[in-house]
């Protein structure tokens, strides 16, 4: 199997309001393709370690590796672009810009990348809005949206760029059972059908069950990996 | 249109109210300074146009209130000597050697025009009116060069001075108060007593009160004449230059060279010129008292903006965009706020510039003036568009490098 994403040995402090020690020497491996869920009790480190995977939080030691570049170490603006470029986003809150409508949100990180045209990339815009079966509403301001349909938006918005990983932060979080069901198909579908990766932090146990890989984390440590929900010690 | 520009336009669309009330910040501040500097520099203009017609680049005469020595000090030149209430001596305002003088002044290549001059007190009497005034003799077609006498001849010709032996041309003030026209005559008495009967060939009018209501202009053979003085006397010598500012480094030459007094238009004109510089002063303390006020709003708007929208600016860091992105977005904001804000002001200004120049001002007796003077100078316009754009980006700056710097997993995480 062809590794996406690869860790060694991340270790990380918290400072505020004393010295606390919260990632403790992650090693982990992510294949293509894989459906993965970080999940533990709140405090466990699952959503610092998720940040540090998404490149955003630079303030750890060890090493991360995506898709064969090594990014540790590497500076703000070259992380911004990789991002861009290789990881897409999917938030608890949906996070779409207020002022555009779905299209424009779902068309912002490919404008940023400069890969295609403009109307290549609202092509392929409406194409990711149709997929998620949210074409009729691309012209619509994303905040007169419910919050299952941007909550769709987002993740249309979040593999615009074709991403080497999606990384979702409670992506179901605010989501009602109906909602929260159809994101976890769509999500099911882009690692089944179009070989995306993604890793997702949740609380849901449903959700994380029935995902590719569970990964359970306990005191900053992980505790557990499971295949298709079976705990492997 | 580049992304960053679309973002910013977005969000200034969004909340337009917001919008226009930062950019009416700076309208107002810049339409003020327009109108404030059009107003001032103006006047200062206007002021400094009447200095130099009413006195020349440079002024040469006999200084006769200079200190002298005593007597008593060539005679004791060791000892103490104290002389109190010494009696003025009795010298005339003569010039030596002035026509060659002006010749050899002539030939300075800063130099365009010397006439010399001379003057005296007189009276003036038609019928029973008497009144007091002075009588410069004069080369009337160099005087023209001087101080542009053609324009402000307001009847005859001043040709017609040069034609006749006892032709006078009279300031308009003058010749409303003795009540005479052109082709009356008038009797003038010296204060030495001699009396002559002179004919008006024309009047003129300077705009300035001190001059229009007290002078006249005669050649320079009659005032001779009345004064009771040979072909050689002369007490002024009037100079214009090829540029007007370097009359204060130029006239203590003349004055080493001449050994007279020398005086430049700027020393003769001190307190009209006090006046200039505390207008000069009080425009841009004011105008950039309104600029930095302006500037505190954009300030504000701005860091509120950025506070409402930290999640956004979250997620646009998580997909990408880097810290100089977000600044160049809400850069762009202030910049735009600015710069319309900047030109709205100009028009404004333009406007209240047009309104003030046609306003109706009496400037009495003194100077002749109906309506403000205002500058529409374009300059001033550049530079209240800079300054306008410059504000509001040290005033968008701050914000925009916060925003710029803010660690987007804080938000992220709630």
């Amino acid at each position: 199997m062809e590794q996406v994403l690869r860790t060694h040995k991340v270790t990380k402090y918290f400072y505020d309001p004393e010295k606390f020690q919260v990632l403790k020497e992650i090693d982990l491996s992510v294949n293509r393709g894989e459906f993965l869920s970080l999940v533990g009790k709140s405090g466990c480190g699952k959503s610092t370690l998720m940040y540090v995977l998404s490149t955003m939080d630079t303030d750890y030691e060890g090493e991360l590796e995506i898709s064969g570049e090594r990014l540790t170490g590497k500076s703000q603006n070259e992380l911004a672009r990789f991002r861009n470029e290789h990881i897409g986003f999917v938030f608890q809150f949906h996070y779409l810009l207020p002022e555009f409508t779905a299209l424009q949100n779902v068309m912002i990180p490919a404008l940023k990348l400069k890969r295609y045209s403009h109307k290549e990339v609202e092509e392929r815009a409406y194409e990711k809005l149709k997929m998620l079966g949210m074409q009729d509403f691309a012209l619509k301001p994303s905040n007169k949206l419910s919050g299952g349909q941007q909550q769709r938006v987002a993740i249309a918005r979040g593999i615009i760029n074709d991403p080497d990983i999606i990384m979702g932060d409670e992506p179901t979080g605010n989501l009602d059972t109906y909602n929260t069901h159809l994101v976890f198909d769509i999500f099911r579908e882009l690692t089944h059908t179009y070989r995306q990766t993604i890793i997702a932090v949740t609380h849901d146990s449903e959700f994380a069950r029935n995902s590719d890989r569970v990964i359970e984390m306990s005191d900053g440590k992980i505790v557990g990996s499971s295949a298709q929900g079976v705990v492997k010690p | 249109m580049t992304l960053a520009l679309e973002i910013a336009k977005t969000h200034l669309l969004a909340k337009p109210k917001q919008t226009l009330v930062a950019m009416l910040g700076v309208t107002f501040g810049i339409g003020m300074f327009i109108a404030m500097v059009g107003l001032m520099t103006g006047l200062n203009n206007f002021t400094e146009e009447l200095t130099m017609t009413s006195s020349p680049d440079i002024h040469i005469y006999n200084d006769i209130t200079r200190e002298r020595p005593t007597i008593l000090e060539e005679v004791n030149p060791s000892g103490i000597n104290v002389v109190l209430h010494q009696k003025p001596k009795k010298v005339t305002p003569k010039l030596r050697n002035a026509l060659q003088l002006a010749e050899v002044i002539r030939k300075d290549p800063r130099v365009i025009g010397v006439a010399p001059t001379l003057s005296s007190q007189v009276f003036y009497n038609y019928g029973p009116v008497q009144l007091n005034g002075t009588i410069s003799g004069v080369d009337i077609l160099e005087e023209d060069k001087l101080f542009d006498l053609r324009s402000k001849m307001k009847s005859g010709r001043i040709e017609d001075l040069k034609a006749s032996t006892d032709g006078i041309i009279m300031g308009t003030g003058l010749a409303r108060k003795l009540n005479v026209k052109t082709g009356d005559r008038v009797v003038i008495t010296t204060p030495e007593g001699y009396t002559m009967t002179l004919k008006i060939v024309g009047t003129f009018q300077m705009g300035i009160g001190t001059v229009d209501n007290i002078r006249s202009y005669a050649n320079i053979s009659t005032v001779q004449v009345i004064l009771q003085q040979d072909q050689s006397y002369i007490t002024d010598i009037n100079i214009k230059l090829a540029d007007l500012h370097q009359a204060r480094s130029i006239a203590p030459e003349f004055q080493a060279m001449s050994g007279y007094k020398s005086e430049d238009w700027e020393t003769a004109n001190s307190t009209f010129l006090t006046g200039v510089i505390i207008r000069n002063i009080l425009t841009y303390s004011v105008s950039f008292t309104l600029l930095v006020v302006a500037g505190f709003g954009i300030y504000n708007i701005l860091n509120m903006t950025i506070h409402n929208k930290m999640k956004d600016i979250a997620i646009l860091k998580a997909m990408g965009f880097s810290g100089g992105d977000v600044k160049r977005i809400f850069m762009i904001q202030s910049l735009v706020i600015g710069f319309f804000g900047s030109l709205a002001g100009l028009m404004i200004g333009y406007l209240l510039s047009y309104a003030i120049s046609k306003a109706p001002f009496n400037g009495g007796d003194f100077i002749s003036l109906d309506h403000f003077p205002v500058n529409f100078d374009p300059r001033y316009y550049v530079i209240g568009i800079v300054f306008g754009v410059t504000t509001t980006a040290v005033a968008g700056y701050m914000p925009s490098r916060k925003a710029s710097k803010m660690d987007p997993i804080e938000i992220l995480r709630g």
